[in-house]
């Protein structure tokens, strides 16, 4: 804990629109080119679950508009097997890796971790951008696979061998395959400039009395995210190295001897498939914790400001974090409980899943005790962050059915985890970047978003989302397994046909519900009513600088902080809230 | 409004113990009003924790390595000899380049520069020695999907040979900055480069070990 660190009093040139807002280095800017950068391919993705949930409703109809949109995907308006699961696939690493990881953890990482802490940017600014324009070509290289011969990759979200590592195993093998660890490559580089980015800021660029113990919980979860990212990401590196080897070099890490594809025995010899399974989950269950911890972050900033007191169990909550960060670490073989593992490994692995769901809960219950006693308003932003609470639990409670192996035997490959793994990192994920974007548009635009159309927007997000991700719970249970094309042959599931047209219908109302969402981000942004420096009269530092802030956000000096980020109700104090900027000195009590 | 959550949190009283009681800070505490930085070049911690995501990456890798070798098919490659040469070179340009970030400590230019160069030549042999290892390989027939170690081989020394040129890009960068003369607040920048691209390189030179060993053992 040496000296500070030495920021120089910047006063920012005015620059020229393509620095500023293109090329741009400021923290901001890039913050917010995450943003809308996840808003678009958000769009793009949650269009192609509208066409899955269009398949699965009236299988094998025929849409003659789409036909003309898709003609290879969809000739004569008829969805192919092949595409469909091309859809299933994209649908799953787009809304994974290029919606939520940008607009929620790049996003407002970026946007809000030097704001608030108190730093004029982040730590290396340049690498910053850097990040930003890798993720681009990333973008367009995903997009562009759906355009080549084959279509886009097909494997899942996982990318299995052998069916990603055979060129020959299915259309979405060939070309597309390759486009998508390409993609993947690139999105990894930027992750690691970001995530470097990240720790760094945090650890050594904390303006004068932000001690660790006084950072908002939004930046300590974006932190923890930060590091698992850090430490797990490496492991796809590695598995995509190898895949890319084994699919165009011939050799045989991940292909096991004699697999024969269109009467053609592969050369490959000794691999093993499950390496790739373990690899990828090394990276694929922190990831769960990237995405959703800083939903969590998110909604432990905002409750106390719509319930005017301290959020509850702040330390503990910090603890916990750390809890959740190195047992998500070790618990990855719960998602391959049926791949033929030791029983014994498995037991290791389930103990651990359950472990996990102790700091969970801590945390958990900590975000509905932070509503115990407030002075609740139910503005858009709070709305959202209980909603956040509510999807946690549950989620949650589904993960507890799916970590135990003997549960998990039965219920593994089947809708029920499609509608878990939805409720955590779709929902809380999803819910949290709503939260975060009303309660912090007013700070990045300067203007408030309508709150009318906000509370509209939540009720039919929250309904339609129950009965979609709820109802694939049942389905589950009723022995439905994910990735169908279609449901109709088989007669154990027509009991469930039913459920299944509701459940698309539901799905559309979903999707229809996010235009409100939409209209209401881009209204706001002309229309919406001024916002001032601290529209929802909170503590914490971003809220001390104008909206939007200045490049080097902080004028001539650097703030100094002289509490934790949570002071609401503090009696004595003139009003009921205490910016962490305000010193005891300035006639408040501060016990 | 501000009554009412007053009056409501009296009525929970675990929250007015407030959790933050202790952290107060009085203008004036040192440590306190410290709160910045962990360490005091923040170059130096971006590298670190650059640095332990390479471990992770060659960790991952290691591991992939051991369940590979625990399959029936494993039979090890006998290495060229010509890897004790390399893993010479790149041991005697991790010296040079400590004494060359001795001089930098002292803000010498003239000495550092000579030192960087040798570094940046031994490098250069180092990587070269790595190319003709892999040509004499393959000149003995044995190519990347030969065998399963052979292919850990050529990917693994890929990847390090990789990290290495980039290192090699950032000592050459270094020789352009580092110039006679110049001003103290460029000698206290080219030492502070030195540092980094010292542990970077140290860094390397312990992970070449680390594989040479891991590969040799078979």
């Amino acid at each position: 804990m040496a000296s500070t660190v030495q920021q120089e009093p910047v006063t920012h040139r005015k620059q020229g629109f393509i620095r500023r807002y293109i090329f741009s280095t400021d923290h901001k800017i890039i913050g917010i080119q995450y943003f809308l950068t996840g808003m678009v391919m958000a769009v793009i993705a949650g269009f192609l679950a509208m066409l899955i949930r269009l398949q699965l409703a009236w299988p094998g109809e025929k849409w003659e508009f789409l036909g003309a949109l898709f003609p290879a995907g969809m000739e004569d308006g008829i969805m192919k097997p092949e595409f469909y699961l091309s859809l299933v696939t994209m649908h799953g690493t787009l809304m994974v890796f290029f919606v939520v990881s940008f607009a929620l953890v790049s996003g407002f990482g970026n946007y809000l971790i030097p704001l608030q802490i108190g730093a004029r940017d982040m730590a290396f600014p340049f690498l910053n951008m850097l990040s930003y324009w890798v993720v681009v070509p990333a973008c367009i290289i995903m997009l562009v696979s759906f355009l080549v011969e084959g279509g886009a990759a097909a494997s899942g979200w996982t990318a299995y061998p052998p069916l990603s590592a055979v060129k020959e195993a299915i259309p979405g093998s060939q070309w597309g395959q390759t486009l998508w660890l390409l993609a993947m490559a690139l999105f990894i580089v930027s992750f690691t400039m970001g995530g470097l980015n990240f720790v760094t800021t945090v650890l050594n660029l904390r303006a004068a009395g932000m001690s660790m113990r006084r950072l908002p919980l939004m930046v300590w979860t974006l932190f923890i995210a930060a590091v698992l990212g850090l430490l797990a990401f490496p492991a796809l590196t590695a598995a995509a190295v190898m895949l890319l080897f084994d699919r165009h070099f011939d050799t045989s890490f991940f292909l096991p001897s004699g697999l024969f594809f269109g009467n053609k025995l592969l050369p490959n010899e000794g691999g093993t498939p499950l390496l790739w399974q373990h690899l990828f989950w090394f990276l694929g269950h922190p990831e769960v914790y990237v995405l959703v911890l800083p939903a969590l972050g998110a909604a432990f900033d905002i409750l106390p400001c719509f319930t005017r007191k301290p959020i509850f169990g702040y330390r503990i909550t910090i603890y916990s974090l750390y809890a959740i960060g190195f047992l998500s670490m070790i618990v990855w073989g719960h998602h391959m409980f049926v791949s033929g593992m030791n029983p014994y490994v498995g037991e290791f692995f389930s103990i651990g899943t359950m472990a996990i769901t102790v700091p969970f809960a801590v945390v958990g219950v900590n975000l509905i005790a932070s509503l115990w006693g407030g002075a609740i308003r139910l503005t858009s932003p709070m709305l959202f962050a209980v909603g956040v609470i509510a999807l946690v639990g549950t989620g949650g409670l589904g993960g507890i059915f799916l970590g135990n192996p003997t549960a998990d035997i039965q219920l593994h490959d089947t809708y029920f985890v499609v509608g878990h793994f939805h409720f955590m990192i779709g929902g809380v994920t999803l819910f949290g970047i709503f939260a975060g974007t009303y309660y912090w548009f007013p700070k990045m635009f300067g203007r408030l978003m309508n709150e009318k159309l906000g509370k509209l927007h939540f009720w039919l997000t929250l309904l339609p989302f129950y009965a979609v991700f709820f109802g694939q719970h049942f389905q589950g249970l009723g022995g439905t397994p994910r990735r169908y094309y279609s449901f109709t042959k088989f007669t154990f599931l027509e009991s469930l046909q039913g459920l299944n047209l509701f459940i698309s219908i539901s799905a559309f109302v979903l999707g229809a519900a996010q235009l409100i969402f939409l209209l209401n981000f881009f209204w706001s942004l002309i229309k919406g009513a001024k916002a001032g420096d601290n529209p929802w009269r909170a503590t914490t530092l971003e809220w001390a600088v104008p909206s939007p802030p200045p490049h080097g956000n902080w004028g001539e000096k650097l703030p100094v902080v002289y509490r934790w980020p949570y002071e609401y109700s503090l009696e004595g104090a003139p009003e009921d809230y205490t910016p962490q900027t305000v010193s005891p000195e300035e006639g408040q009590v501060t016990t | 409004m501000r009554e009412r959550a007053t009056a409501r949190i009296e009525a929970f009283p675990t929250v007015m113990t407030f959790p933050h009681a202790d952290d107060v800070s009085v203008p004036g505490k040192e440590e306190n009003l410290a709160g910045g930085a962990l360490i005091r070049s923040t170059s130096q911690l971006g590298l670190w924790i650059f640095l332990a995501t390479v471990t992770m990456l060659f960790a991952a890798f290691t591991s992939a390595y051991l369940v590979r070798k625990s399959g029936s098919d494993w039979q090890p490659v006998s290495l060229p000899a010509i890897l004790w040469f390399n893993t010479a070179l790149l041991l005697c340009s991790s010296v040079t380049m400590e004494l060359g970030r001795a001089r930098g400590k002292r803000l010498q230019t003239r000495g550092l520069r000579s030192w960087l160069l040798a570094s940046t030549l031994l490098g250069l042999g180092f990587l070269l020695g790595q190319l003709l290892a892999w040509r004499q390989l393959a000149a003995q027939g044995v190519f990347l999907p030969s065998s399963p170690h052979s292919s850990f081989f050529y990917i693994l020394t890929g990847l390090h040979g990789f990290h290495l040129l980039a290192g090699l890009l950032l000592l050459l960068y270094l020789l352009f900055r580092v110039r006679p003369g110049g001003n103290p607040g460029n000698r206290l920048a080219q030492r502070d480069l030195t540092n980094l691209c010292a542990t970077y390189w140290h860094f390397l030179g312990g992970l070449w070990l680390y594989l040479f060993v891991m590969l040799s053992i078979g």
